[in-house]
C-alpha cells in the first residue's frame, strides 16, 4: 500500500494503520466507542494484505493474554479498546510489563466510572500514567488529538515498544474515535522477519531456552528486575517526551490541555488572545514520559496555569509537580461524557486565574 | 570401577534432553515430575523440540519452565489457553502446549479454556487434576470432591454451600471444537506409560490442525492431602478415579 491522503473515522484510520505498521496480530472484543477497530479489520481481512492475524477473543482478559503470547514471540501483537475494558486488561498489562513485552494497547476513553457512558472523556489518565494494574510499572503513553495523529502513534508506539521492550498505550477518547477527518496514511511498512533473542521462537540447538516471565521467587532477584525496568523508565523520561507549545513566546497565562480537550481549549486560547489576554498552551503528546522540564520552564513566565482536562482533575496533579510551586495551577473540567466548550474554558481562566 | 561401566552398550536409561538438569522443586510423591518426563520424552522422541512453546500456569508447575528444555512463557493464573492462542495464531506450524492444574484451568481460567477449546486451537492441553490448590497450602479446588477435606473446605466439601465438583474434561469434550480428551494418570509404571501415548497421540494431532486436545492427568497431592505418598496414591484410586474415571472421553472418527 502506497501513501495515501484519504477521510477517515478515527477508529477506522487507527485499525488501517495498524495493518500498515506491519502489525503481526490483533485481538480484541466489542465495546464502544471502538468497535470499529475490530470491525475494520475484520471487513478489511489484513491476513490476505499483509498476513496480520485478527481474532475477536471471548474477553478483554482473553485477548490482552493473547497479545501477551504474541508478543513473547517476538511479534508486533495490539489490542483497543474503551475504558471499562482497559480495567479488564490491566493485568495483563502488568504482566506484559513485568515480561519487558513490547505491545500496543489502544484506549478510546469514554466516562467512568462503571459501566459509566459511551461518550468521551479522559478520565483514565490516572490509570494510563501512574500504572493501573499491579506493581511498580510504567506505560509509554501517547495521547493523539487528531486522526492522523492516531495513524501516525500507531507507527510510533511500536517503534518505541520495541526499542524499550514495554507495552505502549495509545490514549485516545471517543471523540478522535468517532469523528472523520483528513488523514494522510503511510506507506505499508513489511512485517518484520526478525526473531529477537528474548522471544520465544523454539529452542535453537546451542542456545539456552527461552523464558519469558515476569516471576522471580526470590526477592533479590525481583528487585534487580524492578532496578532494571526503573533505569528503563529513567531512559524513556531522557528521551522520549513529546509535546507542543502554541503562542507561548509572549504568554502571561498559559492552558495546559492533551487530546481532545486541547483542541478544544486552542479555540479558547483563541478567543481570549482577541479580547487581549495572553495566554500560551501546552499540550503533552506523551503523558509518559511527561513535559516536566518544559512546564518548569513556562511556570517561570507566566501568572498562572489552567489545565483544561475532561475529567475531574487528573494531569492537574502532573502539572503540579512540574511547576514546584512557581506559579498558579487550577483546574477545570467537564466529565462523565460532556464535553467542555471554549467559552466555558475562557471563562473559568478569567474566574479561576486571572481573577483568583 | 564405576567408569568402566559407564560405556555406551551398558546404557539403559537417559534422560531426555527435553528435562533440564535443574533439581524439581516439587513434594515427594508429586505426580508433577512424571507427568514432566512423559511430556518432555514424546517432545524428544518427536524430534520437536526445537517447535515447541510451553505455556506454564500459576500453580505448583508455576515453574515447570524451568524443567522443559523448550521455550516457554509464564501466563497469569488461568489465562494459558488466551496465551497458547497468541502463539499459536503468529505461530501456526509450532507445537504449543499448556501445562495447568486444576485451579487454573477449571474455576480462574473456565472462560479461557471453554473458549479456546470450543475455537478449536490447535494446541496440547495438559491437565493435572489433584483436587486441590497445592501451592498456596491446600485449599479447595473447583474439582474437589465432595466431603474431601481442604484448608478452606475443613469439615469437608459441602456441596449446598460449596458447589460441586467440576467436570470440566466431560464438558469440554462436548465442544465442536476439541479432537481428542482422554484421561489418564502417571501414579503406576503401566498407566504413565499409557499417559506417554496419549501425550504422543495428542501432539501428533496437532499437526493435523484439527482442533484441541486435551489430556487430564489425576494426579496425587500428598502434602494437601496430608497424606504420605504411598497412601496418596491409594486414596486417589479409591476416591478420584470413582469421580474421574480414567480412559479416553473423546476420540477421533477416523
Amino acid at each position: 500500500m502506497m501513501k495515501e491522503l484519504r477521510l477517515m473515522k478515527g477508529n477506522e484510520a487507527l485499525a488501517e494503520a495498524a495493518i500498515r505498521a506491519g502489525a503481526d496480530a490483533y485481538f480484541g472484543y466489542p465495546i464502544t466507542p471502538q468497535s470499529e477497530v475490530i470491525e475494520y479489520l475484520m471487513a478489511e481481512n489484513p491476513v490476505e494484505r499483509t498476513g496480520m492475524v485478527v481474532l475477536q477473543a471471548e474477553s478483554e482478559v482473553a485477548a490482552i493474554n493473547m497479545v501477551y503470547g504474541a508478543a513473547g514471540c517476538g511479534k508486533k501483537a495490539m489490542t483497543s479498546s474503551s475504558s471499562p475494558g482497559i480495567s479488564l486488561k490491566m493485568e495483563g498489562i502488568s504482566y506484559l510489563a513485568g515480561a519487558e513485552l513490547p505491545c500496543l494497547i489502544v484506549n478510546v476513553v469514554r466516562g467512568g466510572p462503571g459501566l459509566g457512558t459511551i461518550q468521551p472523556s479522559q478520565s483514565d489518565y490516572f490509570q494510563a500514567v501512574k500504572g493501573g494494574g499491579h506493581g511498580d510499572y510504567k506505560m509509554i503513553v501517547l495521547a493523539p488529538a487528531t486522526v492522523q495523529e492516531s495513524v501516525d502513534y500507531v507507527k510510533l508506539g511500536f517503534d518505541l515498544a520495541f526499542k524499550y521492550r514495554t507495552p505502549v498505550m495509545i490514549l485516545s477518547d471517543g471523540i478522535i474515535g468517532q469523528m472523520m477527518e483528513k488523514v494522510d496514511l503511510f506507506e505499508q511498512v513489511p512485517r518484520s522477519t526478525e526473531e529477537p533473542e528474548w522471544a520465544t521462537v523454539g529452542k535453537k540447538p546451542g542456545r539456552d531456552h527461552v523464558v519469558v516471565t515476569s516471576l522471580q521467587l526470590q526477592s533479590e532477584e525481583q528487585e534487580k528486575v524492578n532496578l532494571r525496568l526503573q533505569a528503563k523508565y529513567r531512559e524513556i523520561e531522557k528521551n522520549e517526551v513529546r509535546y507542543e507549545t502554541y503562542e507561548t513566546e509572549d504568554a502571561e497565562y498559559l492552558f495546559a490541555a492533551f487530546g481532545s480537550a486541547a483542541r478544544i481549549t486552542r479555540k479558547a486560547m483563541e478567543m481570549a488572545r482577541a479580547k487581549g489576554i495572553k495566554v500560551g498552551l501546552i499540550r503533552p503528546q506523551t503523558l509518559f514520559p511527561f513535559p516536566v522540564e518544559a512546564i518548569n520552564k513556562l511556570a517561570g513566565q507566566v501568572k498562572g496555569i489552567l489545565t483544561v482536562e475532561m475529567n475531574a482533575g487528573q494531569m492537574v496533579e502532573d502539572v503540579k509537580l512540574a511547576t514546584c510551586g512557581k506559579t498558579k495551577v487550577e483546574h477545570f473540567g467537564r466529565f462523565g461524557g460532556m464535553i467542555p466548550s471554549p467559552e466555558e474554558i475562557l471563562n473559568a481562566l478569567e474566574q479561576k486565574i486571572i481573577g483568583g | 570401577m564405576s567408569e568402566n561401566l559407564i560405556k555406551p552398550e551398558n546404557l539403559v536409561y537417559k534422560k531426555t534432553e527435553v528435562l533440564t538438569d535443574r533439581v524439581l522443586h516439587y513434594c515427594p510423591g508429586c505426580g508433577h515430575g512424571t507427568a514432566h518426563r512423559m511430556l518432555a520424552e514424546v517432545i524428544d522422541e518427536l524430534g520437536i523440540q526445537g517447535d515447541t512453546i510451553g505455556v506454564a500456569p500459576v500453580g505448583c508447575s508455576v515453574l515447570a519452565y524451568y524443567y522443559f528444555n523448550v521455550d516457554m512463557t509464564e501466563a497469569a493464573h488461568g489465562r494459558a489457553p488466551a496465551v497458547a492462542t497468541g502463539i499459536k495464531r503468529v505461530f501456526p506450524e509450532k507445537y504449543v502446549f499448556t501445562y495447568q492444574g486444576d485451579g487454573d484451568l477449571a474455576a480462574i481460567g473456565t472462560a479461557e479454556t471453554i473458549h479456546a477449546c470450543n475455537r478449536g486451537e490447535n494446541i496440547l492441553i495438559v491437565f493435572i487434576n489433584n483436587g486441590i490448590y497445592g501451592m498456596t497450602g491446600g485449599q479447595m479446588a473447583p474439582t474437589t470432591l465432595p466431603g474431601m477435606k481442604s484448608s478452606t473446605s475443613p469439615r469437608g466439601r459441602d456441596v449446598a454451600t460449596m458447589g460441586n465438583p467440576l467436570k470440566i474434561t466431560e464438558l469440554l469434550a462436548q465442544l465442536p471444537g476439541t479432537y481428542f480428551v482422554t484421561r489418564q494418570s502417571v501414579h503406576t509404571p503401566a498407566n504413565a506409560r499409557k499417559a506417554k501415548r496419549a501425550l504422543k497421540k495428542a501432539m501428533e494431532y496437532q499437526k493435523l490442525n484439527k482442533g484441541t486436545c486435551l489430556v487430564e492427568i489425576v494426579s496425587n497431592c500428598s502434602s494437601g492431602w496430608k497424606m504420605t505418598p504411598v497412601q496418596a496414591n491409594k486414596w486417589m484410586e479409591e476416591n478420584m478415579f470413582p469421580f474421574y474415571p480414567l480412559g479416553d472421553i473423546k476420540v477421533p472418527q477416523e
